[in-house]
């Protein structure tokens, strides 16, 4: 038996009633595994704030959470838009979230900033036209 | 492990089996081994669901019979604010209060007339600098059991306030113990008329390290039904509510909240919708409130399951009781502004993780990946007909060694399609 383990998740787009879902789940898996409540938190508000992400912006996407020694890694993959500069996606308060995704209460331009404060390492690697993949890691 | 004593209970007599409160097990505490349901005591947040869905009354709470209160000297009853939701007709909350002393309690002190200075108190608490927003009312025993089970990173916005049923049960022990200097303390019976099995559970097991004062709990059924035998408009009254709008409307869903005079509150019930609220705050994603009011019950306590009528045709009631009262009869005295120590608690029950796999991170991941392997075998249609409620949980029983792969129909199917197969395949082979 390996001693990785992972998660894969289908994230469904343009649905916002599902949307979430995911990180609900891993929050689950995690508490199962007997993660201390902090590292679950952190995990599942960055996982939380990647997925709402890719519903709104991208059409949805892949969510893969691997839990290995002493890091949770978790990975969203969309065949979205891309993001066009990275640094201003990073600002706090940037929100490139259309109109009708605001009146929803999403678009407040946290969800990048919120994801790389609540973990230990991020990285965004993106394809204007193609897509974007996140990183992020989170040590316990 | 597990010393959390439990209100509700099953009765194998009457249970047929049939997975319906399985189903409905918001923390799949159910399983059905041999044709039987058993509640697992661990898991169990006594929110009575399973006892509200099963169609055989098998799944009963265990109360304290009205009985019981004889052996007290001086017997008081606290009568939850849903109480007064359950009669027809009733335009005067005094009828019900005179019908407790007729059915033989000594005194009453309404559980509205505490929860008013509650409400007082919790205004005063919000105001506290420091404090971990939003501030989640801790009145539901199955909201704080839920927490320390679940939602420990939100232990912090529990509100460390006394509930209401545990002000009224205190404050009616000091006055009955100055009106009375010949009454010892264990002479005086108080006795909770309650609207769910939960709150039986909590004045066992109490919170934390704080020990309930509430003696005995009666199911508000039991009582409803005492009481429509004396309750009588001829009769003369002789005793008066002491409450007002504010505390009747604890009995409803948003009416701990309302009354905090504050916009920014959010109220939910129905114990699947608080689960949710409860996942969402702890990921950051809600608006800037101050305070959340959670009902594991549908409407609020007068959806309890020990109640007698139709949640919303209570919370009508209620609504028409309460017309012509006064918004609010109890307040915190003029000159005072603070909390009296004795209504705070002082800790919190330990985090107890439901069903940890292990308390070792390597052995619970070996665990988990072996129930992923075996969730991919089994047909994925959740049909509880293993006597598990998802094929998820089935998967995390055959890993954890208490059930077997056999007990799924459709797994068992194919076997025995294959077996035919093979036994019609060696039959032909044998005829040609």
């Amino acid at each position: 038996m390996s001693d990785t383990l992972t998660f894969h998740f289908d994230v469904d787009g343009e649905n916002f009633t599902s949307a979430g879902q995911a990180s609900v789940q891993v929050k689950k898996n995690l508490r199962q595994l007997g993660f201390d409540p902090e590292t679950i938190r952190r995990v599942s508000i960055a996982m939380y704030e990647g997925e709402i992400n890719m519903v709104i912006h991208a059409g949805g996407g892949t969510a893969d959470v691997t839990v290995d020694d002493g890091c949770i890694e978790i990975v969203l993959s969309d065949t979205g838009p891309g993001i066009a500069n990275i640094e201003q996606a990073m600002q706090e308060g940037f929100s490139t979230a259309p109109d009708n995704i605001r009146t929803l209460g999403f678009g407040a331009g946290m969800g990048l900033p919120n994801m790389k404060r609540y973990t230990d390492y991020m990285h965004i690697d993106s394809v204007v036209g193609e897509g974007t993949t996140i990183t992020m890691k989170v040590n316990y | 492990m597990n010393t959390y004593i439990h209100s509700v209970s099953l009765d194998p007599s009457k249970c047929t089996g049939c997975t319906t409160c399985m189903k409905h097990c918001p923390t799949e505490a159910i399983r059905v081994r041999n044709g039987c349901a058993e509640i697992d005591p661990e898991r169990c947040i006594d929110c009575g669901e399973c006892i509200r869905n099963c169609d055989n009354s098998a799944k009963k709470s265990v109360c304290n019979t009205f009985d019981e209160i004889k052996k007290f000297k001086y017997k008081i009853a606290l009568p939850a604010p849903a109480l007064f939701a359950q009669f027809d007709n009733l335009d005067n909350i005094d009828y019900v209060l005179q019908g407790l002393l007729d059915i033989g309690f000594d005194d009453v002190f309404e559980v509205s007339k505490a929860a008013e200075i509650v409400s007082a108190y919790t205004r005063i608490y919000l105001q506290t600098e420091g404090i971990k927003k939003p501030v989640i009312s801790t009145a539901c025993p199955v909201i704080t059991r839920l927490i320390g089970l679940r939602f420990p990173f939100l232990k912090d916005n529990l509100m460390p306030l006394l509930p209401p049923m545990e002000v009224a049960a205190s404050m009616a022990r000091e006055m009955t113990l100055r009106a009375h200097p010949e009454l010892k303390s264990e002479d005086i019976g108080i006795c909770f008329i309650s609207p769910c099995p939960a709150k039986a559970s909590y004045a066992k097991n109490g919170f934390g390290s704080y020990k309930s004062e509430v003696d005995l709990v009666v199911s508000m059924s039991e009582v409803y039904f005492l009481l429509i035998n004396v309750m009588n408009r001829d009769k003369p009254i002789t005793l008066n509510t002491q409450a007002g709008r504010i505390g009747l409307s604890w009995a409803i869903c948003g009416g701990e909240g309302s009354a905090l005079l504050n916009d920014k509150i959010l109220a939910a019930d129905g114990i699947n919708n608080v689960i949710s609220v409860l996942d969402q705050i702890e990921d950051g994603n809600i608006p800037p409130i101050d305070f959340v009011e959670l009902n594991a019950c549908p409407g609020g306590c007068v959806g309890g399951v020990l109640t007698i009528e139709n949640p919303y045709i209570a919370k009508n009631r209620l609504h028409t009781l309460r017309r012509y009262m006064p918004i609010s009869l109890n307040s915190m005295p003029e000159n005072e502004h603070f909390i009296p120590e004795k209504r705070f608690f002082t800790d919190y029950p330990k985090y107890q993780p439901l069903n940890r796999l292990s308390d070792n991170i390597g052995e619970s991941m070996r665990l988990m990946a072996q129930i992923q392997q075996v969730r991919k075998s089994l047909p994925g249609i959740d049909c509880g007909s293993c006597g598990a409620p998802t094929c998820r949980a089935f998967a995390e029983d055959i890993v954890l060694g208490h059930a077997d792969r056999n007990d799924c129909i459709i797994a068992y199917k194919d076997l025995f399609k294959k077996y035919l197969e093979n036994r019609s395949g060696g039959d032909d082979s044998e005829g040609q």
